[in-house]
């Protein structure tokens, strides 16, 4: 499989780029720090298989999406497989709420730029007959809720984006794999207390892996989030005001 | 208030501040974390500045040859991770401890042993080089026989006190296949153990023994002793040893859960279960290893109290009944120890604190109780008149001024490299405010 990959480099991304490339996967990673991606691109030469490439594309940079792209292509021979992104930026609420500039980021690259890339990865896997685009959204766009209302506002909004892009083109061979990961242990989550079924990364890649061999639209991540998540969405909005989940 | 502890499970104040970028993050730090198997409080941030810096996200390989096995990480990669990536690709980590749940920077800084010690030496013995954070803020390289010795030699064991480490460089050590062939003895006495465990020592590079410390007069120290090597493709399966999947100990455990009686019931059986005398087979790596990592968070055994373990190593100098005096002073004392390690090590290297020297090395865990502090206190003074010394990296409970005793030969050099390379004493840990006075 060839695959390109936005936001190997840390958390779950690293992860899951680690399982592509045991398994003999070709890799192009994207990402925004030269030297960061050097690292990465040579702890997956570790497990002995293909080398991986890599060419700078920043998500806060929306001019660089299409030449990030095109290399990428380029190195793979003109063919990818999948498009997967991993990259976001996180905050917390409180964070979010006292700081208009850092709320505007957040906002901008979890929906606005997130989308974009996905509009020039979109473009170029029907180009080439189809393919998976894998995004990870959050379990915090299922529902308004107290802790995650900004950074919950811009994964619900890419959610509907993916949901929707999965509909339009599945029959055109373009699958889109939206990812749910619940609360992961990673750089993103570090310093917040994890809540009970709180998923390590590795399990989460596993996971994620499997939905894009089959192509599943949704993939909650540790599994145990899809019932927890089903039951929050049926909860009153009554009850919604006054738990502090 | 936010608690911090060890394996040990004795809390103290404390945060723990994780990132992938740990040079950047480690300019203000004052203290780094691995994976926190340190069992008491060497991984604990002082009081007077309760924030420690973990480094297990920092766990990318940077390189690796195949053909030499030389390989640099960042220092939050895990012995377990190099075990599942590079095993198959024929390399095993030069020396273990009995958990792969530690990062490079804490083998490092605990300068690790393991059932090769005596052939092998301990982790630093492997290192050739680390790139470390001084407490000024420069980034240096420190090297065994080149650059800054000095400094990697007060960093070997030196507890993360003398600089933080950012990557390592290590040679791996190439294996004949991904089994081990072992053989394991039934013996009946202390004295006859650590006959065994030279007579092992001389045929394999592996060996270690679980002994009773219970069983009083002529059975005291009856146990089993293990040894093995790496077998050759000829005897060894033609299938990978995949890595196990574990069982998680779910809750705490009362407290007397490990008392005298299962203690006892627990050795009986193992003992009993070894009828003829030797037993030779092909082991899984993990299995021979890592017995315990197969049950995640089985300190909870120990229940709310928790638990320390207290390790020493006894020069050869003390002579042959040296391990049967501090096993009879532990059973007059009344202490029950679950798992009593005993080994034997090789000379010691130039790390300025590192644990081992040649003499045996006996491992007791110890379940807190209200009299814990005296019986270390008991072990701590026999082990001075011994002439021995404790592992730090399991230690929580010892006395400044025991610990100046045991190390009054090499303590003034480590104090020296300390004042050299951190003037102000900036980096410290509980431990290091516990047993070297810093503030």
């Amino acid at each position: 499989m060839k695959v390109i990959f936005l936001g190997a480099t840390k958390g779950m991304g690293r992860a899951l780029a680690r399982l592509f490339a045991q398994r003999g996967d070709e890799l192009v990673l994207l990402g925004r720090s030269t030297s960061e991606l050097e690292k990465s691109v040579a702890d997956l030469a570790a497990d002995g298989t293909r080398p991986a490439g890599f060419a700078r594309c920043d998500l806060g940079s929306r001019e660089t999406f299409a030449p990030a792209l095109d290399e990428a292509l380029a190195l793979l021979g003109g063919h990818a497989d999948a498009v997967v992104v991993t990259a976001g930026l996180f905050a917390t609420q409180l964070e979010l709420e006292g700081d208009s500039e850092l709320c505007h980021d957040v906002l901008d690259v979890d929906f606005t730029a997130t989308v974009l890339f996905c509009e020039e990865a979109r473009k170029r896997l029907l180009a080439g007959g189809g393919g998976t685009l894998c995004v990870f959204s959050s379990v915090a766009g299922e529902r308004g809720r107290k802790p995650v209302v900004l950074y919950g506002a811009a994964k619900a909004g890419l959610t509907r984006y993916l949901e929707g892009l999965d509909h339009r083109y599945r029959a055109e061979g373009l699958k889109v794999v939206t990812v749910k990961p619940g609360f992961v242990r990673t750089g993103l989550t570090a310093g917040l207390k994890p809540p009970p079924f709180a998923g390590e990364p590795d399990d989460v890649a596993a996971r994620v892996l499997r939905a894009i061999d089959r192509g599943s639209p949704v993939v909650y991540a540790p599994a145990a989030w899809g019932p927890i998540m089903s039951v929050i969405r049926g909860l009153p909005r009554f009850v919604m005001r006054r738990i502090g989940f | 208030m936010e608690t911090i502890s060890g394996w040990g499970r004795i809390a103290a104040p404390g945060r723990q501040k994780l990132s992938h970028d740990l040079e950047g993050a480690s300019r203000d730090a004052v203290l780094c974390r691995g994976l926190g198997r340190s069992y008491g409080d060497s991984a604990i941030p002082p009081a007077s500045s309760p924030e420690v810096l973990g480094t297990v996200l920092a766990d990318r390989i940077l390189d690796f040859q195949p053909a030499s096995g030389h390989l640099s990480a960042e220092a939050g990669v895990s012995i377990e991770q190099l075990n599942r990536r590079l095993l198959p690709r024929g390399v095993f980590v030069p020396v273990t401890p009995g958990t792969q749940l530690v990062t490079l920077g804490g083998a490092v800084a605990a300068d690790v042993h393991g059932k090769n010690h005596h052939v092998s030496g301990s982790f630093g013995d492997h290192v050739s080089g680390l790139k470390m954070r001084l407490a000024d803020g420069r980034i240096v390289r420190a090297e065994p026989d080149g650059e800054n010795a000095d400094l990697f030699w007060a960093t070997v064991g030196g507890m993360g006190l003398t600089g933080h480490i950012l990557e390592v460089d290590l040679t791996m050590r190439r294996v004949p296949s991904p089994w081990i062939a072992a053989e394991t003895t039934r013996v009946d006495d202390i004295d006859a153990y650590i006959d065994a465990l030279k007579d092992a020592a001389e045929r394999f590079p592996y060996t270690v023994g679980w002994i009773d410390c219970l069983s009083k007069d002529k059975r005291l120290g009856r146990g089993t002793l293990m040894a093995g090597d790496w077998a050759e493709p000829a005897v060894a399966p033609a299938r990978y040893p995949h890595p196990r999947p574990r069982v998680t100990m779910p809750i705490e455990l009362p407290s007397w859960v490990l008392g005298r009686a299962s203690v006892r019931a627990f050795n009986f059986a193992n003992h009993w279960r070894h009828l003829p005398r030797t037993m030779r087979g092909i082991q899984h790596w993990e299995g021979f290893f890592y017995p315990l990592d197969m049950i995640r968070d089985w300190n909870r055994m120990y229940g709310k109290r928790g638990f320390t373990q207290y390790q020493c190593v006894l020069p050869d100098g003390a002579g042959r009944g040296a391990a049967r005096r501090l096993l009879e002073l532990l059973s007059s004392r009344g202490g029950a120890s679950f798992l009593c390690v005993i080994k034997d090590c090789g000379p010691e290297n130039r790390g300025l604190l590192s644990f081992p020297m040649k003499g045996i090395s006996i491992a007791l865990d110890i379940a807190i109780r209200d009299d814990t502090q005296a019986l270390i206190d008991a072990l701590n003074e026999q082990v001075i008149d011994e002439g021995g010394r404790i592992y730090l990296a399991k230690d929580q409970l010892t006395r400044r001024e025991h610990f100046e005793e045991m190390e009054r030969r090499r303590l003034p050099a480590f104090r020296e490299a300390r004042n050299k390379w951190d003037p102000r004493g900036r980096l410290r840990s509980a431990q290091s405010v516990r047993l070297l006075g810093d503030a």
